[in-house]
């Protein structure tokens, strides 16, 4: 067993600069790894690129390192629920690359899996195509996109060993377990870490071997975005 | 009488076949889940990650670790299934999701739809939009007639940026349903109690009117 336990977050945070480019997983506020985005907040690292399928929102989530402006480009599919966001992009002080979410799903797995670019029928005709390669398939057009990888891929899971090893839960899966694949150092932190041997090898989601390093996160705020229910009949 | 955002979404849910996967994108076409017609089996797909969506929970048990793609809390029905992101995408891409619903700011008369972005005014992206629209082979899109300003969202040529070309099927809007064909908007149906005049005055493109056009059954 390759033991990936960092004591605190200092160490899982360790080699982290300016200018380097993060991918960071969840889906909404759902999934996020809200321990390493708060203590990235904290540091004097700006300039950064951030590859996360949106921008948190005002006050939590990526929007904590918006505000501070360390972020130097995002790329993303949907960014509607941040206004400092919206505020940075339209004002020109902020770079942003739109893609659709299919495609920055898969360009995160395929840099994980070692394909350089593949082909794919979505934004064809749009803006999204502009200087790309366009082939067809099956009498269909299609466009090149290539792979992400990134310095640095934050992760968050429900459950983790010490060899890394990660489950996540519901929907906050998403984009967490192809960022993983995606990191050249990949930081999983999880709700409740445990010893290797203890998860069933058969329920878990990402190998550890995509993970460098796991700590356990001190708190998790888990804040919803959209609270929505129905009332009992 | 113009439909209102349910009635619409009510319209959408009689195009529903049975046993099929369904993404429904956010506003109007999340409120299609509530009009399932009897005896037919729908699984709703949401691209975050869910197959097996079901109704919002009860007040006191919403799960932050279960939304939809529009960020609401959710539950899910017996059969359901979580996976990643690009799972979701190969479901959709790959076409094993057999329809999709999705608002829109305007459509042309070839099937382009535009929803994603008002140059200088308005970006907030395209979200998985553009791979729904790319990759579905049954899109009918759900939104009102015409905009704020009452101009026409049926358009000849789109004014904005394009999510997707010569994709929509169908068009069920608050005055009619509009089926998309290679010589441009066909008038289905009208609204109870809309007239053709009306509809031709919020159109700004052609419409092919063959025959009665009957009111829709709600």
């Amino acid at each position: 067993m390759i033991n990936k336990v960092v004591n605190n977050i200092e160490e899982a945070l360790q080699g982290v600069e300016s200018n380097m480019t993060f991918m960071v997983g969840g889906f909404g506020l759902s999934g996020i790894p809200e321990n390493a985005i708060e203590a990235l907040s904290k540091k004097d690292i700006f300039g950064l690129t951030c590859i996360s399928n949106n921008a948190g929102v005002d006050d939590f989530g990526l929007g904590l390192l918006l505000k501070r402006k360390q972020i130097k480009k995002m790329i993303s599919s949907y960014v509607g629920e941040n206004a400092e966001f919206e505020r940075q992009m339209l004002s020109g002080e902020l770079d942003v690359d739109l893609i659709p979410q299919g495609s920055l799903a898969e360009r995160c797995r395929a840099g994980g899996a070692g394909i350089p670019a593949f082909f794919t029928p979505a934004g064809f005709g749009t803006e999204v195509a502009e200087g790309k390669e366009v082939r067809e398939y099956n009498g269909k057009p299609h466009i090149l996109e290539s792979a992400l990888t990134a310095d640095f891929a934050f992760v968050k899971a429900w459950k983790g060993d010490t060899a890394g090893n990660l489950i996540f839960k519901g929907t906050a899966r998403n984009f967490n377990p192809l960022m993983a694949m995606a990191g050249k150092i990949t930081v999983a932190e999880v709700e409740e870490l445990v010893e290797a041997g203890e998860l069933d090898p058969n329920q878990i989601h990402t190998p550890g071997i995509f993970v460098q390093r796991i700590f356990q996160g001190d708190k998790y705020e888990k804040r919803i975005e959209q609270r929505t229910v129905r009332t009992k009949e | 009488m113009a439909l209102d955002k349910n009635q619409i979404a009510q319209r959408i849910a009689q195009e529903l076949q049975h046993k099929t996967y369904v993404n429904l994108g956010i506003g109007i076409p999340t409120l299609v889940a509530n009009y399932i017609p009897q005896g037919i089996d729908i699984e709703f797909q949401s691209e975050n990650g869910v197959l097996g969506m079901g109704p919002f929970p009860f007040n006191g048990e919403e799960d932050p670790d279960l939304i939809n793609a529009g960020k609401q809390t959710i539950t899910t029905l017996p059969g359901a299934v979580l996976f990643d992101s690009a799972t979701s995408f190969a479901m959709i891409r790959g076409k094993h999701v057999q329809l999709t619903v999705l608002g829109a700011m305007e459509v042309s008369e070839n099937g382009d739809i535009a929803n994603w972005k008002i140059p200088g005014k308005m970006v907030k992206g395209m979200g998985g939009a553009m791979d729904l629209v790319a990759s579905a082979d049954n899109i009918i899109v759900a939104m009102m007639h015409t905009n704020r300003q009452g101009e026409s969202k049926i358009l000849k040529r789109c004014t904005l940026p394009i999510t997707g070309v010569n994709c929509v099927k169908k068009i069920v809007t608050n005055l009619s349903v509009l089926e998309v064909t290679e010589n441009g908007f066909k008038l289905l149906e009208r609204a109870p109690g809309v007239s053709l005049e009306e509809i031709k005055t919020a159109t700004e493109a052609d419409l092919i009117i063959e025959g009665e056009i009957p009111e829709m059954k709600l």
